[in-house]
Order: structure tokens, then C-alpha cells, then sequence
């Protein structure tokens, strides 16, 4: 396991670097000069060229990378220019907030997806699969937005049950903070579920058909403990892969959820900073979430060994 | 029975309570449609952070209900007989947030900031103010490098918000992030993309014309969310309601709409002579082929259909409601029949050209309704769905035919026209370049009698009006949505919303 782990760990590095390069690179080929989108309405010529100055906007792409690089090495992502705060200090900011959204919805989903899957495989092709694969559907193809606005509607202008927008930290209330992600989560979670649930299901058909479990049923044992600890168990390899990716997804693919309910997130963040042109907010967002996704990936890994002895070896 | 008189008496008191409570905590909570930039006056560029700064910055001057220049932090004011410099009164006993005194000091200080400060957005705005005199310690005097008609309707918006010496020096770039002026609300706390928080100053200058404790914006950009929030009681008052959501609002007694015609304008800029691209449309090279398609456009069906009726038909850059607008170049009608005949003239059949536009829903709506209507005089229009930053690229390196955009407005016409048309100027994406119309404009500037200045900018509007560098199409309303217990919302024509005498009842 050492050895495994250390080529992991060192496979970081270039894939960091690529990752890098890439951002950069593409963010270069936006169309659009950042200078004029932050210079606001007026797009006075002074403006212009003192933020094309600031930002470095006018050398070399070579060396704004290489100013980048070596402001990010040592931890330093840069300023945002629209509202004039460290990078770095934005990302603290605004990642408690979509941990705690992507959590909470990465729990609906769990909860949801991994039961109606189970159910489905169980009581495959009898009304209840039926009823779960029409639910995963539905939760595939209903936009986040839509579903989210019809629930504003619902809830909080005919029901008045929950808040319709912003957020509240939990340090300061704890349950107007709650109240105010159940709509967001239940959304953003809705569609993972549906992903999950279709992962689940088909994991477990195939794992219910293999010969171990043939075996542990006619061992005798209580068909519970055949689905729950032996079926289950190896069904959930796959299926953490897919949650350890989802959940990177959810840090930066939030955007709509969090511009619907408006949750001042990292999906904002980013969504607000590529309109603007905030070069460097972008950059930083990215790197770090491409950094969470490689994070993430290896602990999936780790996972595996903790689940499927196999792999110990 | 006898229990009946206490109750009534209960009932009494607690409605006296009830009544007396306003008075206690109240908060108002405003739903705007973008999250704001810095909160620096000096560095701000947005429309919605001046609705915001309403809130915290005080300024010297500001503008009424019907465009009037009215004292804010200057009572008085004076102009040189030459008009080359601008003597202002100062407001006795004004503090800021922090407790340091508003006198002609800070007010130096402040305007040499706006000029000075690297990156300062009111570089321009101020550039023909030499230098600040401090005459006693109410009194200032701007001097100026030539007369400039347009400087009080500047000290009427950001160039003339007044902030700290002492916070500002302490702060430095970072102002932005704790403002302190000398508004009516302190700042308390922003969450970046999430809300501004504000509350009573208690040494506001203006106390008693303030009924709130509390200030509270939050922005929502989705129109749809954002009116919903005002639906479920969270917030009190909304800007930017979308126009098609106007008439169901205005059926529920809950809610009061108060539609307010914009200083700015929505047109069409052609390019003329941005770049060599304008030659190569017929719309580009030829008066008589851009003639015709304004007389193919009905501007009060394009109002109606792609604003749902909340916008004013224009063709100025000022609204027809306005005392500088020349009343003789009306708006035209259309003619699709006087269209065709000045195509024949012009020998072109079927001109094509495309017509970039931002990517949202309404934006995309009239270029839909421009589209359809010039095709019935023989216009092929290409919609080209952009960006927005990135269409301002194209715009500014003149790699575009026709752009339909808006401009926010300035109080003075100035701020309409001289940054958009005169040759060479940072807006001017048309390329329009004319010596006279130039010669006009500038001479309005310097002209301190309005009657004048009228009949100066009637004669550019009418060069305008031939050469059509700008196709101006109508004034939006700006929508604030508010609940029906808020009372006393002035109807300024910048759009933005005092907080001086609103009123919430219980």
C-alpha cells in the first residue's frame, strides 16, 4: 500500500502543473479585454491603463504566468480586482459555505440514491423499480433552476415555510441557517440522487448475480444480511468513485442552485468572476478546486482498500 | 362584563405600542439585481453600488425629482462670472461616520482623491478642476481649467460624495471595504456576493427624515427569485422587476410598482467609421440606407412588445420628458414604404448586416422585434448573441456592423453625449467624427446659461439625427417593486432610491 500511495502522491505534482498551465492558457483565449470589463461604464483611457499595468495585462503570457506561479507557490493566488480582496481570503470565505451546501445535498443524495437503488435491484422489475427508475429520471431532467424557482414559488411565497433567497451563517442562527439550505440542497441533491440511484442499482444487479452471494444464500443466511453486508458492501466501490467525483462537482458545479437561492458560494464566485473578467479570482478558484478533485480521487482510492479486501493485497 | 373595559383598555395600549414601534428596530430590506463593486466612491464603477452608496455616502449636491440641482453637504453655491471657478457653502456641523468634522478640508481632501487615487473612476469626471480652495473652513472653491456646465450634476453623483481624510489615509486601496462618509447609515458588514449591511448614524445631519435602523441589500440576480423574495415577505423593496412581471404586481394590493423613466437610453450604435468593417455594409457607408432603417422601426410597438409597455419611445440621448431635448426632431414615424423608395435611391437591395446584442432574454427579445420589423423594408438583420465583455471588445476595436446598447445616464446631458459622439472619445464605438457636431458639444460644455446650452444640443441633435450614428430607440423604466406599507419613495430620474423620508408602517 506504501509504494501505491507514494506513486499517487507523486503523481500530484505534474498533474497540478498541467492543470495550471491549462487554466492560464485557456483563460487567454477568453475573448474580451479584462481591462475595459473592469473599467466600468466610463472605460476611461487612464483607468484602462493603469488596471492593464496593475494586472500585468500588457507583458508577455510567459511572464504573467510565471508572476502567477510564483504568487500561488507561495500561497499567494492574487487580488480580485472587482471587489479588491486577496484570493486566497475569498476562497476561505465563500468554501464553508459550499462545503456545507454540497454536504448537505451529497446527504439527500446518499440517502435517496443508494435506497432507491437498493430497492430497485431488489425488486427488480416490479413497481417499485418502476417507481424509482421514473423518479431517476425525473431528477435527471429537471434543470436545477427550474425546479429550484418552482420551489420558491411553493415554499416560500404560497407556503411561507422557508426563505426564499440569502444566507444566513450558522454561527450566527443555526436554524435560519438550516432553513435556508433545505430548498438548495434538496435540489442540488435531487439530480445526484437520480445519478446515484442508477449506479446503485445496476451495481447491485450485478453483484447479486455472482456466485458469492448464490453461496451465502444457500449458506441460509437472513436475505438482510445478504444485501446489506455482502451485496451492498462490494456494490459501493463504484459508487464511491462516483460520490468522491460528484462531490468535487458540487463545489464548483453549484453555480445555478447557488444563483437561484442566492448563496454566496464558491459556484458564485466563479460564475461573477469569468463575467468580470477577474483573471486572477478565476485562476485561484480553479487551481483550488482542481486541487480538492485530485484530493478527492485519491481518497477515493484509499477507500477502496478500506471496503474490498481484494486490493489489500 | 366588567371584564370588557380592561380588555378594550388593553387593547388600547397595545395598539399604542404597536403604533409607537416603528419607531423601535426597523429594518428595511432591499433585493438588488447585481452585486455591487467596491464600496469606494473614488474606485466604484457600477450603476447598483450607487444604490447602495445612497445609503452610506453623502454628497455635495444632489439632483430632485425633476433633474434640479438641491444642496446635500453644500447649501450654496456660486459660480465665478467667468465660470471658471465654483465657490461652495458648506453644511454647519457635519460629521462623519467616525466622529471627524465635514469641513472644506475633507472636501479638498476628497476631490483630490477622486483625482489623483491610481485606478480613480472620477479622474475624468473632474478633470477640469485645476485645483480646491480652501476659503474658511465652510467654504470651497473649485477652480477650474475652462468653464464646465456639467460639474454640479458630477458633484450630484460619486465625484461629489465626501469621505473621511482620516479613514481614507488609514485605509488607503482598502477603503472600499469599510467605508466611512457621512451619510445617513454606518456600514457594518458585507459578505462578498451576499449582503450589505448598514445602520443609523445617529449624528446624520439629516436625522429626522430618517425612519429605519437598519439597511439591509442583498442582490439576487435572478428577476424571477429576486420577486419572489418579495412575495414571501423577505424583502420590502426590489429593484429591476422584470416588465413582464409588472402587470401581475400592479393586481396585488400587497405591492406598489413605481415605474421611474431612465436618464439613460437604449439604441442601436452602427458602426460608421470604427474600423474598416464600416465600409463594408451599406448600413456603414450610406446616411441614406441607415435612414431607412430607422423609418423601418416602429419604436412604440418595439416598447410595447419587447419591453412589455415599460419604457418611453425616444430618439435623443435625452427622454422627451427632458428640458434639453429638441423639440424640433420629433421621433420618427415608421414608413416602411419611404424605406424601400431610399433603398432604391441608395441602390442597394436586401442590405445585410449583423447586429450584436447581449445574450439575455430581453436583450434578445428586441433584437428580435428590430429584426422582424426592417425585414418588411427589405433588411436582412443577423442576430449575434454576445457576451457582454466580450461585446464591448468588439465594440472597441470596431469589429462589429450594429450593437444595440444602454447607457445608465448622467443627470447632464453632457454625460449622455459628449463621452459617446464627439471624435475619438472612449465610447464612441459608431466612429462618428464631425467637426461641427464636435464644435457644438464642446461648446455646451463650457456654456453656463441652460437656455443656451438647449439651443447648442439642439443643433448636434439634429446632425445626429442626419448622419444616425446612434439610433436611439426608447427610455426604460427603472421598476422598483415594493411592498404597499412603504411610503414616500422619491421619484428621482437617476433611478436610484433615498432613504431620506421612506417610511415603513407596521
Amino acid at each position: 500500500m506504501g509504494s501505491f500511495l507514494l506513486k499517487r502522491l507523486a503523481a500530484i505534482v505534474p498533474t497540478l502543473f498541467f492543470v495550471s498551465v491549462l487554466i492560464f492558457g485557456l483563460q487567454q483565449l477568453l475573448p474580451g479585454d479584462p481591462a475595459i470589463a473592469m473599467a466600468g461604464e466610463e472605460r476611461d483611457p487612464n483607468v484602462i491603463a493603469y488596471l492593464r499595468g496593475k494586472f500585468h495585462l500588457d507583458e508577455p503570457l510567459p511572464v504573467r504566468y510565471g508572476y502567477w506561479l510564483r504568487g500561488a507557490l507561495h500561497g499567494d493566488l492574487g487580488e480580485s480586482v472587482r471587489i479588491q480582496q486577496p484570493v486566497t481570503d475569498l476562497i476561505v470565505e465563500k468554501l464553508p459555505v459550499t462545503l456545507e451546501l454540497a454536504g448537505l445535498a451529497m446527504a439527500v443524495a446518499l440517502v435517496i440514491g443508494i435506497s432507491a437503488g437498493v430497492a430497485a435491484a431488489v425488486w427488480r422489475d416490479t413497481r417499485w423499480d418502476y417507481v424509482a427508475n421514473v423518479f431517476a429520471l425525473w431528477g435527471l431532467s429537471t434543470p436545477n433552476f427550474w425546479l429550484g424557482i418552482l420551489m420558491i414559488l411553493f415554499f416560500s411565497v404560497k407556503l411561507g415555510w422557508f426563505p426564499a433567497s440569502g444566507y444566513v451563517s450558522p454561527s450566527e442562527n443555526l436554524g435560519e441557517n438550516l432553513a435556508g439550505m433545505v430548498m438548495p440542497a434538496f435540489v442540488l441533491g435531487n439530480a445526484l440522487a437520480a445519478v446515484l440511484m442508477r449506479h446503485t442499482r445496476s451495481a447491485m444487479l450485478q453483484v447479486m448475480a455472482s456466485d458469492y452471494v448464490r453461496t451465502a444464500r444457500a449458506k441460509g443466511l437472513d436475505e438482510k444480511v445478504v444485501i446489506l453486508r455482502h451485496a451492498l458492501r462490494n456494490a459501493l466501490v463504484p459508487i464511491i468513485t462516483l460520490t468522491a467525483l460528484q462531490f468535487g462537482e458540487l463545489l464548483s458545479g453549484a453555480v445555478l442552485t447557488e444563483q437561484v437561492f442566492s448563496i454566496p458560494g464558491f459556484g458564485k464566485l466563479i460564475v461573477d468572476a469569468v463575467f468580470n473578467r477577474d483573471y486572477s479570482v478565476v485562476q485561484g478558484v480553479v487551481l483550488f478546486t482542481a486541487t480538492v478533485y485530485i484530493v478527492l480521487n485519491l481518497l477515493a482510492d484509499l477507500a477502496y482498500f478500506a471496503v474490498n479486501p481484494r486490493m489489500r493485497g | 362584563m366588567k371584564i370588557a373595559p380592561r380588555i378594550r383598555c388593553l387593547a388600547t395600549a397595545l395598539a399604542f405600542a404597536a403604533l409607537a414601534l416603528p419607531a423601535a428596530a426597523q429594518t428595511l430590506r432591499v433585493g438588488l439585481a447585481e452585486d455591487p463593486d467596491v464600496l469606494d466612491p473614488t474606485l466604484a464603477r457600477t450603476f447598483v453600488g450607487r444604490i447602495v452608496f445612497a445609503a452610506v455616502c453623502d454628497k455635495l449636491v444632489d439632483i430632485d425629482e425633476n433633474l434640479k440641482i438641491v444642496p446635500q453637504l453644500a447649501t450654496s453655491w456660486q459660480w465665478a462670472p467667468d465660470n471658471k471657478s465654483l465657490t461652495m457653502k458648506l453644511r454647519p456641523n457635519v460629521t462623519f461616520h467616525d466622529g471627524e468634522k465635514m469641513d472644506a478640508e475633507a472636501v479638498k481632501f476628497s476631490i483630490e482623491r477622486h483625482k489623483t487615487m491610481p485606478g480613480s473612476n472620477r479622474k475624468g469626471e473632474l478633470a477640469p478642476v485645476s485645483s480646491v480652495d480652501v476659503v474658511d473652513p465652510l467654504t470651497v472653491r473649485l477652480n477650474l481649467s475652462a468653464p464646465f456646465a456639467p460639474l454640479l450634476a458630477q458633484l450630484a453623483d460619486r465625484a461629489g460624495m465626501i469621505v473621511s481624510p482620516k479613514a481614507a489615509k488609514a485605509a488607503g486601496e482598502k477603503f472600499g471595504s469599510n467605508p466611512v462618509c457621512a451619510g445617513p447609515f454606518k456600514f457594518v458588514e458585507r459578505v462578498k456576493q451576499g449582503r450589505m449591511v448598514f445602520e443609523r448614524f445617529p449624528n446624520y445631519w439629516n436625522k429626522d427624515a430618517i425612519h429605519f435602523d437598519r439597511v439591509v441589500y442583498l442582490p439576487i440576480v435572478d428577476s424571477t427569485a429576486r420577486l419572489a423574495s418579495l412575495q414571501s415577505g423577505q424583502f420590502d423593496v426590489i429593484e429591476r422587476t422584470a416588465p413582464s412581471d409588472v402587470p401581475a404586481l400592479k393586481k396585488d394590493s400587497r405591492f406598489h410598482v413605481l415605474p421611474i423613466v431612465e436618464i439613460g437610453y437604449q439604441g442601436i450604435d452602427i458602426n460608421i467609421g470604427k474600423s474598416d468593417r464600416a465600409k463594408a455594409t451599406p448600413i456603414g457607408r450610406d446616411p441614406r440606407v441607415r435612414e431607412a432603417f430607422e423609418l423601418s422601426l416602429d419604436r412604440q410597438a418595439i416598447v410595447q412588445v419587447a419591453m412589455d409597455g415599460e419604457a418611453l419611445p425616444g430618439n435623443q440621448w435625452v427622454a422627451p420628458t427632458n428640458s434639453f431635448y429638441a423639440k424640433s426632431v420629433p421621433i420618427p414615424k415608421r414608413d416602411v414604404a419611404k424605406a424601400k423608395a431610399l433603398l432604391q435611391q441608395a441602390g442597394v437591395t436586401k442590405p445585410s448586416f449583423t447586429l450584436m446584442t447581449a445574450t439575455t432574454s430581453d436583450a434578445q427579445r428586441l433584437a428580435q422585434v428590430v429584426q422582424a420589423m426592417a425585414q418588411e423594408a427589405g433588411f436582412d438583420v443577423k442576430i449575434q448573441s454576445t457576451e457582454f465583455s466580450t461585446s464591448l471588445d468588439l465594440a472597441d476595436k470596431g469589429d462589429y456592423e450594429a450593437y444595440i446598447l444602454a447607457w445608465s445616464g448622467r443627470a447632464d446631458p453632457d454625460g449622455n453625449v459628449y463621452s459617446h459622439l464627439v471624435c475619438k472619445q472612449p465610447l464612441d464605438y459608431s466612429g462618428f467624427c464631425n467637426a461641427d457636431f464636435d464644435k457644438l458639444v464642446g461648446e455646451a460644455r463650457v456654456t453656463a446659461d441652460p437656455a443656451q446650452r438647449a439651443r447648442l444640443y439642439e443643433q448636434a441633435v439634429q446632425i445626429e439625427a442626419r448622419e444616425r450614428p446612434i439610433i436611439y430607440l426608447f427610455h426604460r423604466h427603472w421598476l422598483w417593486a415594493y411592498t404597499s406599507k412603504l411610503s414616500g419613495f422619491a421619484k428621482v430620474p437617476d433611478g436610484l432610491m433615498r432613504l431620506q423620508n421612506l417610511q415603513l408602517a407596521k
